[in-house]
């Protein structure tokens, strides 16, 4: 399951959708507004994505950690617009048979989505400043081979 | 040829929309695109530098050609998750 969503996301549900007598095992993930980043305090943020393209992307690595992992199932559900603090702007689930596939590709599918993957989120820091966030480093890969295979 | 650029976060607000329509020539690359929204938006300049193109919804490298009517979309760093 892949969604793109407005309202307050339903973590419960996006672990459910995984779990199934064949798994042993479910991860949840769930990405959340923090209050402070290196002393500086949020007051709330907001996201926006290139939706279809954001979706598409999802389900390519979703396709990827399945080629990697012996999971069952995955759900993606990330928030747009503003995102309270204390408030989830992502939840991803992975089920395995066994702990160590869930746990793994889990890690990995965040780490991933964080990079190739068309949301950006804005701060609204305390101090009455607004940025887009455009991190070093958060620059999808732009040949056409773009999930390489990762050793 | 007419290119639709659609616009998001930091660029977006630079140039005030979420999309703009461009004319290039023919041919012209993503390279030429980019270098066409440098001279129109000079502040958009370092953000330009740091962010990919996608054409279709694919990233795309600065050497791919566009057609006319392609649906282009600029990517600066991406932050969600």
């Amino acid at each position: 399951m892949i969604k793109i969503v407005k309202q307050q996301i339903d973590t419960a549900a996006v672990l459910e959708f995984v779990q199934s007598e064949a798994c042993g095992a479910a991860v949840l993930f769930v990405g959340s507004t923090r209050r402070m980043t290196d002393g500086r305090e949020t007051t709330k943020l907001n996201y926006e994505c290139y939706e279809e393209m954001a979706i598409a992307k999802m389900q390519e690595l979703i396709e990827k950690l399945k080629s990697r992992w012996p999971v069952e199932h995955v759900s993606i559900v990330h928030r747009v617009g503003t995102v309270a603090l204390g408030e989830a702007s992502i939840a991803i689930a992975v089920s395995s048979a066994h702990r160590q596939a869930s746990f793994a590709a889990a890690e990995w599918l965040i780490h991933e989505i964080k990079k190739h993957v068309p949301i950006w989120k804005q701060e609204f820091w305390a101090d009455g400043a607004t940025e887009w966030i455009h991190p070093d480093g958060a620059t999808p890969t732009s040949t056409p081979a773009t999930f390489k295979a990762e050793s | 040829m007419m290119v639709q650029i659609v616009l998001f976060a930091g660029a977006r607000e630079i140039v005030g929309a979420s999309s703009l329509q461009l004319s290039l020539d023919d041919p012209s690359t993503v390279a030429d695109l980019k270098e066409r929204l440098r001279e129109q938006y000079p502040s958009m300049h370092l953000l330009l530098d740091r962010s990919v193109v996608s054409v279709e919804q694919q990233y795309v490298s600065d050497d791919k050609p566009l057609y006319h009517g392609a649906e282009v979309g600029l990517i600066p760093p991406v932050s969600g998750g």
